[in-house]
C-alpha cells in the first residue's frame, strides 16, 4: 500500500502496539539543561540506568551567556541559570552522556548541533525536551518535542508511548518572490491555517518551492511546524539532504554509509499516498512577513496593516485582536513599516545557521543601524557556525554596521540568560514566538526573517528590503 | 502519580482562546531543577501586578484584582475552564507541574495543544474536549461540576456531557500507573525489535 514518509518512519519504529497506543523506538534523543534535570533526577531516584547510552546527546543552550565566557560555567553570573547548566555538566558526567560542553565549540544550540554534527539522520526517529524538535524532520526524520516525563521514559526505556498522527501535506509550488525565504513560508502558512491548524497531524512540506530550498532552510521551515500546532514536520530525502549529512562527525562511512543513502532514498511518500488534508500555495502569493500581534498566526504582509478589529465578523476573533493590539501597543490599521523598533535579535533555532546570517550581512554591508536601534544582537547557532562566519568576514560587516556580534545560544528568543527586553521595548526578531512576555515581561515581539531584521535594523521601523 | 478517579468542583473559567505554556509558566521560573513547588507562579504575569522572579515571596506580591484566579469566588477550584489551544507553544512540563501544584486537577477546553495533552496525563491531570456549546454552557454555569473518569463524563445539575478519552491512557490515569515500569514489562520485545532495527540499519 502506498505510504506517506510520516506513515513509513513511524512503522519502522513500531516494537509494540496496544490499545491504540503505539510504543515506538527512539534513535536519537537530544538533551538540553532545561527540561532534563527532573528527568535525571528521577531515574537516579529509581535506580535506573539510561537504556542505550549513545542513543543521546546533549548541549547547554537556554541558559548560556552569549557574551565573553572564557571563565567558563563558574562564570554564569545568575546564580540558578549556572546551577542549571552545572546540573546538566553533572548529570551527564554521572550518566556517562555524551555532552558537548558549554566552551566547547561545536556548542550550540540543541536544534542547530544536532544535523551540524550528524547526529540528525533521515529516518531516525528523534525526540528532545524541546517543541522545536520538529526541525529535525528538514532531513526526513521524525522528529518531535516531549515533555520531561517523557524524557526520563526515553531515557530509561529507549522508547515512548505514542498515538499515530494524522498526515497533512503542505505543497507550495513556484518561484518565491524576491527576498523571500524558508521564514516567510512558515509564517505565510501559520497566517493560513492558524496556531491550532496542524494540531493533531504530522505535516509533510513537499512542492517545488520546498525543493529549491536548501536543508537550511527547510529546518526553518519544519522548525515552526510546531507553531502551526503540528509535533511533526518534515521533508522528503533529496540528493541535497545525503550531500548535507555526508561527512558530518556523527554521519555513517564507508560500507554504512552506502547502505545508508539506500536507504534514505526510499524516504518520501509514495505516489498516491493518502494524506487527511491537503493545502497547495503559490509561492507568489507570499511576500516578506512579519507578525502584528501575539500570536504567530497574527501576521500581515510587509506591505500591509495592523487589523481592525471593527472589521472582524468572528467575536472570538475580534476580541483575540483587541487583546493583542493592546497588549502590543499598536492601532488597528497602523501601516505595520511605520511601526519604529527598539531591538533587533538575529538568532534562535529558527534563523541562526549560516545563511540566515550570510542574508542579514548581505543587508548590512556597508550600512549602518538606525539611531533610535538601541541593540542589535546577532547570535549564530553553533560555536561552529560562528567561526565559519567569521572566515567570511560576516562578524565585521554586523559590528561594522553597529550590530553586536555574539556566542551561541538561545538567547534573546525566550530569554532565559541575560539577553532580554525591557518594559515596553519593541523587537524585530528572527525567532520564533511572539507570545506575551516571550523575550521579557511587558515587551513586543515582531517575528521576521533574518534580511527583514537587518533592513529594519538599519530603517529602525520595519522595513522591506531592497 | 496521583490515581484520578473523580472530582466534585466549581470551575475557575479562564475566558481566553490559544493560551500558550509561556503564560501558564514564564520562563524565568524554569531554571529550578525541581519538579515541584510552581504553583504559586501559575500566570505569573497575569497574577500579579508586579514582574515575578525566582525566590520572591509570593505572598507579599501585589495581586492583579481582574485576574480570575484571584477571585475569591474561584478559590480552590479543582477544575480550571478555557477556551481552544489551550497549551500552545513550548513542550515545558513545568506548565502541567504548576497548574497541578496550584490545584487543578482537570481542565476543559473545546482543544488542548498536542504535547500539552500528553504532559497533562503524566502527572494526574485530565484534560477534557468537550464540543464549543458545551464549553459556552459551562462557562454560562455557576455551580459545581462533576468529573468522572470511569464513565467519561462531565455533569452540571441540569445536564451530563460524555467525552472522549483514550483507553489506554484513561487506564493509566484511573490507576496512577508509572508509565516506565509498564513500558519495562515489554523489554524483550524492546531488546527483540532492536536486534532487528540495527541489523536492518546498521549505521545507527
Amino acid at each position: 500500500m502506498a505510504q506517506t514518509l510520516y506513515d513509513k518512519l513511524m512503522s519502522a519504529h513500531i516494537v509494540r502496539e496496544q490499545d491504540g497506543a503505539t510504543l515506538i523506538y527512539i534513535d536519537r534523543q537530544l538533551i538540553h539543561e532545561v527540561t532534563s534535570p527532573q528527568a535525571f533526577e528521577g531515574l537516579a531516584l529509581a535506580n535506573r540506568k539510561p537504556w542505550r547510552i549513545e542513543a543521546n546527546l546533549a548541549v547547554p543552550d537556554h541558559n548560556v551567556p552569549t557574551t565573553e565566557r572564557s571563565s567558563g560555567v563558574s562564570g554564569i553570573e545568575d546564580p540558578i541559570s549556572r546551577l542549571q547548566v552545572e546540573t546538566l555538566d553533572k548529570n551527564c558526567a554521572e550518566f556517562e552522556i555524551n555532552e558537548i560542553p558549554m566552551n566547547d565549540i561545536r556548542q550550540g544550540i540543541v536544534h542547530v548541533i544536532g544535523p551540524e554534527q550528524g547526529a540528525t539522520l533521515p529516518g531516525m526517529s528523534i525526540v528532545c525536551g524541546d517543541s522545536h524538535t520538529s526541525t529535525h524532520g528538514a532531513l526526513g526524520a521524525m522528529a518531535f518535542g516531549i515533555g520531561t516525563s517523557e524524557v526520563e521514559h526515553v531515557l530509561a526505556t529507549g522508547c515512548l508511548w505514542q498515538s499515530k498522527a494524522k498526515n497533512l501535506k503542505i505543497e507550495v509550488n513556484g518561484a518565491l518572490n524576491p527576498h523571500v525565504s524558508a521564514k516567510d513560508i512558515a509564517l505565510y502558512i501559520i497566517g493560513q491555517i492558524g496556531t491550532a491548524g496542524g494540531t493533531g497531524y504530522a505535516i509533510e512540506f513537499c512542492g517545488s518551492s520546498i525543493e529549491d530550498l536548501s536543508v537550511e532552510g527547510r529546518m526553518t521551515l519544519c522548525n515552526m511546524a510546531i507553531e502551526a500546532g503540528a509535533r511533526v514536520g518534515m521533508v522528503a530525502v533529496d540528493q541535497k539532504t545525503v550531500d548535507y549529512v555526508q561527512g558530518k562527525p556523527f554521519s555513517p562511512s564507508g560500507d554504512n554509509w552506502t547502505k545508508a543513502v539506500d536507504y534514505w532514498q526510499t524516504l518520501h511518500s509514495d505516489e498516491g499516498a493518502f494524506f487527511d488534508k491537503s493545502i497547495i500555495i503559490n509561492a507568489s502569493d507570499i511576500e516578506l512577513q512579519v507578525t502584528w500581534g501575539t500570536s504567530p498566526e497574527m501576521v500581515i504582509d510587509i506591505n500591509g496593516s495592523v487589523p481592525d478589529p471593527s472589521k472582524e465578523s468572528d467575536p472570538v476573533k475580534a476580541e483575540s485582536i483587541r487583546n493583542a493590539l493592546s497588549y502590543i501597543h499598536l492601532e488597528p490599521n497602523t501601516p505595520i513599516k511605520s511601526v519604529e523598533i527598539d531591538k533587533v535579535f538575529i538568532g534562535s533555532c529558527t534563523n541562526s545557521r549560516i545563511e540566515d546570517l550570510r542574508a542579514a550581512a548581505a543587508v548590512a554591508k556597508g550600512k549602518k543601524i538606525a539611531n533610535n536601534v538601541k541593540l542589535a544582537l546577532v547570535v549564530p547557532g553553533s560555536g561552529l557556525i560562528k567561526k565559519q562566519a567569521e572566515e567570511e568576514g560576516l562578524d565585521t560587516i554586523f559590528t561594522d554596521a553597529g550590530f553586536e556580534w555574539r556566542e551561541p545560544g538561545c538567547s534573546m528568543c525566550l530569554a532565559m540568560n541575560a539577553d532580554k527586553l525591557e518594559v515596553g521595548e519593541r523587537c524585530a526578531s528572527t525567532s520564533n514566538r511572539n507570545f506575551e512576555g516571550r523575550q521579557g515581561q511587558g515587551s513586543f515581539t515582531h517575528l521576521v526573517s533574518p534580511a527583514l531584521a537587518a533592513a529594519s535594523a538599519i530603517a529602525g521601523h520595519f522595513s522591506g528590503v531592497n | 502519580m496521583q490515581a484520578f478517579t473523580t472530582i466534585n468542583s466549581i470551575a475557575a473559567p479562564l475566558d481566553r482562546a490559544n493560551i500558550d505554556t509561556d503564560a501558564i509558566i514564564p520562563k524565568q521560573f524554569l531554571k529550578s531543577i525541581k519538579r515541584s513547588g510552581f504553583g504559586p507562579n501559575l500566570f505569573d504575569e497575569w497574577r500579579y501586578l508586579d514582574h515575578g522572579e525566582v525566590g520572591m515571596d509570593n505572598s507579599k506580591r501585589p495581586l492583579n484584582p481582574d485576574f480570575v484566579l484571584n477571585n475569591p469566588k474561584y478559590a480552590g477550584a479543582q477544575i480550571l475552564l478555557a477556551r481552544e489551544n489551550f497549551g500552545c507553544g513550548s513542550s515545558r512540563e513545568h506548565a502541567p507541574w504548576a497548574l497541578e501544584d496550584f490545584g487543578f486537577k482537570a481542565i476543559i477546553a473545546p482543544s488542548f495543544a498536542d504535547i500539552f495533552y500528553n504532559n497533562c496525563f503524566k502527572n494526574g491531570i485530565l484534560p477534557i474536549v468537550l464540543s464549543h456549546g458545551v464549553v459556552d454552557a459551562l462557562f454560562a454555569y455557576k455551580g459545581e461540576i462533576g468529573v468522572d473518569l470511569e464513565s467519561q463524563c462531565v455533569t452540571t445539575s441540569a445536564n451530563t456531557y460524555s467525552f472522549e478519552v483514550d483507553a489506554e491512557r484513561k487506564r493509566r490515569l484511573l490507576n496512577g500507573l508509572d508509565d516506565i515500569a509498564l513500558t519495562l514489562q515489554y523489554e524483550d520485545d524492546i531488546r527483540h525489535f532492536e536486534v532487528k532495527h540495527f541489523k536492518r540499519h546498521p549505521w545507527l
